[in-house]
């Protein structure tokens, strides 16, 4: 069984061996060390050239990724942890995700930045964070980020090789080892297709009939569905899972039509709460099916507060299994 | 005649913003100006030493200068300026964002340098021979960004030409108000080779470039040219605070007057007409191009 780790590391594969335009820059991403998280092992010894370890500087590894993108070339800029991410905030903002538009269409950035966000590993307050929410707002950037329902490897390879604008590629930590979910048994899957290339998956634990409710959510959080999904088919509960794989733009058309399936709704996310994807999506829906949910949305983050060490104290903060639970019995009930 | 040609292109320059200043006091401009008078000869002797048809160049938010050096566009850039759909970006960069073939300018300070070392890593990759310039000023040493970019660009040898122009000021701050030590030795921990010369003629600015730009592209190494210039005209538009006892013993230095020495009056007379009558034309023609955004052309 494949891991996500295994399918963005043969998406990556597959980008180099398919167009000698992809370059990867980031730090530590050399064999045999091959990146912090190893999604970039074997890359430099089969492509020698074309992997550059980098010195500790975020915004340049952006910045010359973004000079890169402009001449020709596919370059995929890898950030050790996305908490650094705020490093490589003017790039994103006023270079890489502006020339387009600002130089009148006349030029393309096809720039990949990969980074793994999140908590669960008792990093603590500046290595668990999940900061792509700052991002959501910048105009003509594509925010990306696989579920263990998705082909991670697939989306990278076509945020590489066929999208010729940024796209901030969010991973997540805990994802990585985990068997992507293949479906069969309980949990039903079913793919739709997105005009952007970035397809959004259905997770159901039904075969037939309307659900009770719908969680709408995507990256890390996906790690707690399955089971999830398993543990209410036993209660005879029926969720619909609705997992985007890009946050910005909105899958709207998707995400409204699982929504009002069960017209009940809860959004989860592992950013902060407040001002937050879920934010956007709640109020997009309310705009599109007022009148038409049986009861509020409800919407699950981490806590408004740093993101403490201590194991008890993150678990705290972080959206639970628990707490999902919870959420989506009240709102089936 | 390289003379003429120097001359031509300062002359244009200094022509095409004096009319702009006038443009905004008009009210014909949108947002800002930001003028090189008095730097014309840094962007015509360095653009002038490049191979425009491969090299790149990367400018700030002061950029006009190395705009018109390098394309000679003066309609596209006041149509830019003055909002037309028949400007370089369609209205939408405005002064400040400009782009045609291989030139760039954003008004980040500091952002755009490793944007330019990551082109001259692109062209170095293709093999293509092309070098990037990038421009800098006093202020610009002041972003974290650019000492990375130092940094990699020696590091993986870059062929980038780093262009500082130190007109002693950053907006209103003194350089010495915000800067400690020498901006013209940081580099040297780098290992990156640098020159740094007095600008009062703008043919000592292009043989230096000349020589840095050859050494550059045969041996694939990154160089830093600090031109110690002066700026005559405001940061902006009005908001000048120097005194004035200190600008006008620049105004006698102008490196424009330098140049004037060196031709008859009457090729000076013909060459200035000349870019009068352009600047002028362009402006018209700006006038009667389409407003960007607008759903109907207004008459001038």
């Amino acid at each position: 069984m494949q891991t996500v780790l295994q399918s963005l590391n043969g998406g990556l594969k597959r980008c180099f061996a398919q167009d000698e335009r992809v370059v990867l820059l980031g730090e530590d991403v050399l064999d045999p060390y091959g990146g912090a998280f190893k999604v970039t092992a074997g890359l430099s010894d089969s492509y020698p050239g074309r992997v550059w370890t980098t010195p500790i500087s975020e915004a340049a590894i952006v910045g010359m990724a973004t000079g890169m993108a402009l001449r020709g070339l596919l370059p995929v800029a890898e950030i050790m942890f996305g908490d650094f991410i705020t490093l490589c905030a003017d790039q994103i903002v006023n270079h890489s995700a502006k020339f387009r538009g600002m130089y009148n269409d006349q030029v393309r950035v096809p720039l990949v930045v990969r980074t793994p966000m999140g908590g669960g590993r008792g990093y603590g307050p500046t290595h668990s964070q999940s900061l792509e929410k700052m991002f959501l707002g910048v105009p003509d950037l594509t925010v990306v980020a696989p579920s263990l329902a998705h082909d991670p490897g697939e989306l990278l390879s076509h945020a590489v090789l066929e999208d010729e604008d940024p796209v901030l590629f969010i991973e997540h930590k805990l994802l990585y080892s985990m068997p992507l979910l293949t479906g069969g048994g309980t949990v039903r899957i079913r793919r739709v297709s997105e005009a952007n290339g970035y397809d959004t998956v259905l997770l159901m634990n039904y075969a037939e009939g309307t659900p009770d409710v719908t969680l709408i959510t995507y990256g890390g959080m996906s790690r707690l569905c399955a089971p999830l999904l398993e543990e209410l088919a036993e209660e005879e509960i029926r969720v619909l899972v609705a997992l985007p794989s890009s946050l910005k733009p909105l899958p709207l058309e998707t995400l409204a039509e699982a929504a009002a399936e069960s017209r009940r709704v809860v959004i989860a996310e592992e950013g902060t709460e407040g001002f937050n994807w879920g934010s956007e999506v709640a109020s997009l829906l309310y705009d599109r099916l007022w009148g038409k949910l049986d009861r509020p949305i409800t919407r699950l983050a981490t806590a408004d507060s740093i993101l403490p060490a201590a194991r008890e104290m993150e678990a705290q903060a972080l959206v639970s299994a628990d707490a999902l639970r919870n959420a989506l019995l009240e709102a089936a009930a | 005649m390289i003379e003429e040609t120097f001359y031509k292109q300062m002359i244009t320059i200094r022509t095409v913003e004096q009319r702009l200043l006038s443009l905004f006091s008009e009210g014909h401009l949108n947002g800002t100006v930001h003028t090189c008078l008095g730097q014309e000869a840094c962007a015509v002797g360095v653009v002038n030493a490049l191979d425009r048809d491969r090299d790149i160049l990367f400018s700030n938010h002061r950029c006009h200068g190395h705009f018109l050096a390098y394309s000679d566009n003066v309609d596209g850039l006041i149509a830019e300026l003055m909002g037309r759909t028949t400007g370089v970006c369609g209205g939408i960069g405005g002064s400040q964002h400009l782009h045609e073939r291989n030139f760039y300018s954003n008004g980040i300070q500091g952002g755009i340098v490793p944007v330019a070392a990551g082109m001259a890593f692109a062209e170095k990759m293709k093999g293509s021979g092309a070098i990037a310039v990038v421009f800098l000023g006093d202020g610009t040493f002041g972003e974290g960004v650019v000492y990375e970019t130092f940094n990699l660009a020696s590091l993986w040898s870059l062929p980038v030409l780093f262009v500082a122009e130190l007109n002693g000021y950053a907006q209103s701050t003194p350089t010495a108000m915000e800067h400690a030590g020498d901006l013209e030795t940081r580099v040297d921990s780098f290992g990156i080779h640098t020159v740094a010369i007095e600008v009062n003629d703008v043919h000592c600015v292009h043989s230096t470039a000349r020589s840095l730009v050859e050494g550059i592209r045969e041996a694939s190494r990154p160089a830093l040219l600090c031109l110690r210039t002066y700026r005559l005209g405001p940061h902006s538009k009005g908001d000048d605070t120097r005194p004035a006892t200190e600008i006008e013993r620049y105004r006698t230095r102008d490196p424009l007057l330098q140049l004037e020495r060196e031709l008859p009056e009457s090729v000076r007379m013909a060459i200035r007409s000349e870019a009068e009558l352009r600047v002028a034309a362009s402006v018209a023609n700006a006038m009667d191009a389409p407003i960007a955004g607008a759903t109907r052309a207004v008459a001038a």
